[in-house]
């Protein structure tokens, strides 16, 4: 008999993994009727009931599709390159809460796979990690374009790490605390984040818009520039992985905005705490919402603006968003000194 | 000549980018729920504006009769030589028209659907029609006869194919077979 906390953990691992990934076909599905939509189209609409199997079909093309490796390519990094793009990029949901603790028997379950002491670190770092994944990609092609967009996505993503890390410290400095447990229960005791720290939100938006190589800042990608970018020589489902890497990105991206400064799973004006497993529930959904919308959010601006220019990019990254996120930190920190 | 210059000179708040970004997601928010240029082709078809240049047919008179006298005029006319017409003398004798097609072909990946045929035609009997979605496996399918001919007159008289097929009646365009 396997003791209880380790099967509800087992659980919870089977449930945001298969969620998550759910929610990556969903995506994929809504990015192209968002977008026909805003184009006046309709979009894939005819495989299953109004095209919501589209990105079963889709699937199904990906695995059957001639796998090409070419010649030039250095074969150990080019096989290795999906995949250390597309683990972390699944592995960053472990730490965030998606709902109140339910109540199962005797336990109280937190719904949040581990409450790290590290939380925000750990998403930060493998983040980071899921950066080598394209870098390595744009190597391992042993073709220029690719490499240019290796190249490109690396300087871009060291850019907006700076001023995404700093966004979070204000944040940290008011909650004094670097798990999504705390940063949730602050939240839900004094309001969310957002209105104290709306500077803060409004860079680390911008810097995950950059962070997933989402437009306006797919520099990585650029098709007009770069063929493909990183993934050009990648076919089949190598280059599949890439593609859903990209999406688990966004959902992670905004789970962690919501976490961070909209919540997370509280839902305003109702304590979750009397309404029993209803309330757990009714949290969920919260959070699921709350999520998707920052996801729409993602495909609304794609089909909205036009991409920047690179050196655009980076005055943007350094000379604005750094900047602007160091007085975050030093006007967070001359509040907190006036309130003490 | 005089030269336009327009310049831009950005305001304040347009340094700040943001009101500039939150009109464009409002456009593009405002435009989602817009009509769907998009016609889903095979449920629902488009439909032509008159004029329109389609499919050739062979009109009947009120008795039913053909009203081609076979005098080849639209062959003469037609610049891409997709009209075959071999005249026979008319099968009927009760002072009706006197000559008559035994056999009138037209190819119809040889015709350019430029529709001098139709204004050569001294009794309005050769006509285009709407019909644009007639395809086949097979090059001998899309020569049209003359009985192919007068079943398009069948189903083309009664109004607009396009817009009866959209109200559900169903109607079946089939050159392999005429």
């Amino acid at each position: 008999m396997i003791p209880f906390y380790i099967g509800a953990t087992l659980v919870k691992v089977l449930v945001v993994f298969s969620a998550t990934l759910l929610m990556i076909m969903a995506m994929t599905l809504a990015e192209r009727r968002v977008s026909a939509f805003m184009q006046y189209r309709l979009g894939p609409n005819r495989v299953g009931w109004g095209g919501i199997l589209q990105p079963v079909a889709d699937g199904l093309k990906f695995i059957l599709k001639e796998d090409i490796i070419p010649d030039k390519a250095d074969r150990p990094i080019y096989l290795m390159a999906p995949v250390i793009t597309m683990v972390p990029a699944l592995m960053t949901m472990a730490v965030i809460p998606f709902g109140a603790p339910l109540q199962v028997g005797e336990y109280m379950v937190p719904l949040q796979i581990a409450d790290l002491n590290i939380g925000l670190l750990y998403i930060l770092a493998l983040t980071s990690v899921g950066v080598y994944g394209i870098v390595l990609a744009g190597w391992g092609s042993g073709s220029k374009y690719p490499l240019l967009g290796g190249l490109r996505s690396s300087a871009q993503l060291i850019s907006y790490e700076l001023a995404m890390g700093l966004s979070l410290i204000g944040v940290i400095m008011i909650t004094g605390g670097l798990t999504f447990g705390e940063i949730v229960a602050y939240q839900q005791e004094t309001g969310w984040n957002i209105w104290k720290q709306p500077l803060a939100a409004l860079i680390f938006l911008i810097a995950i818009f950059a962070e997933t190589n989402r437009l306006p800042f797919d520099m990585t990608e650029a098709e007009q520039e770069l063929v493909g970018g990183y993934h050009t020589e990648y076919s089949s489902f190598k280059f599949a992985m890439f593609f859903m890497s990209e999406y688990a990105n966004m959902i992670t991206a905004s789970a962690f905005m919501v976490s961070l400064f909209f919540g997370g799973w509280d839902v305003p004006f109702v304590d979750e705490a009397a309404l029993g497993n209803l309330g757990v529930g009714l949290s969920v959904l919260a959070f699921l919402a709350k999520v998707g919308f920052f996801l729409f959010l993602y495909i609304w601006v794609r089909w909205t603006f036009p991409r920047f220019r690179y050196d655009q990019l980076m005055r943007l990254g350094w000379k604005v968003l750094l900047p602007l996120a160091l007085a975050n930190v030093f006007l967070t920190g001359l509040y907190l000194v006036w309130k003490a | 000549m005089a030269t336009v210059v327009r310049t831009y000179e950005p305001g304040y708040w347009d340094k700040f980018y943001l009101p500039a970004i939150a009109r464009g997601l409002l456009l593009t928010l405002v435009r989602m729920f817009r009509r769907k240029d998009t016609i889903p082709y095979p449920d629902i078809k488009y439909v032509p504006a008159d004029g329109y240049r389609g499919l050739h047919r062979l009109n009947k008179d009120e008795d039913g009769r053909i009203k081609c006298v076979a005098c080849e005029m639209c062959q003469t006319a037609c610049p891409a030589h997709c009209i075959d017409i071999v005249p026979e003398p008319a099968p009927w004798d009760d002072g009706g028209e006197e000559r008559h097609p035994a056999k009138f072909e037209i190819d119809l990946l040889k015709c350019i659907f430029c529709g001098f045929c139709e204004l050569a035609c001294p009794k309005d009997a050769i006509e285009l029609t709407e019909i644009y979605d007639y395809a086949s496996f097979s090059r001998d399918d899309l020569i049209i006869d003359r009985e192919g001919l007068l079943k398009v007159y069948d189903i083309t008289s009664m109004g607009n194919i396009y817009e009866r097929q959209n109200r559900g009646e169903s109607i079946q365009i089939d050159t392999g077979n005429l």
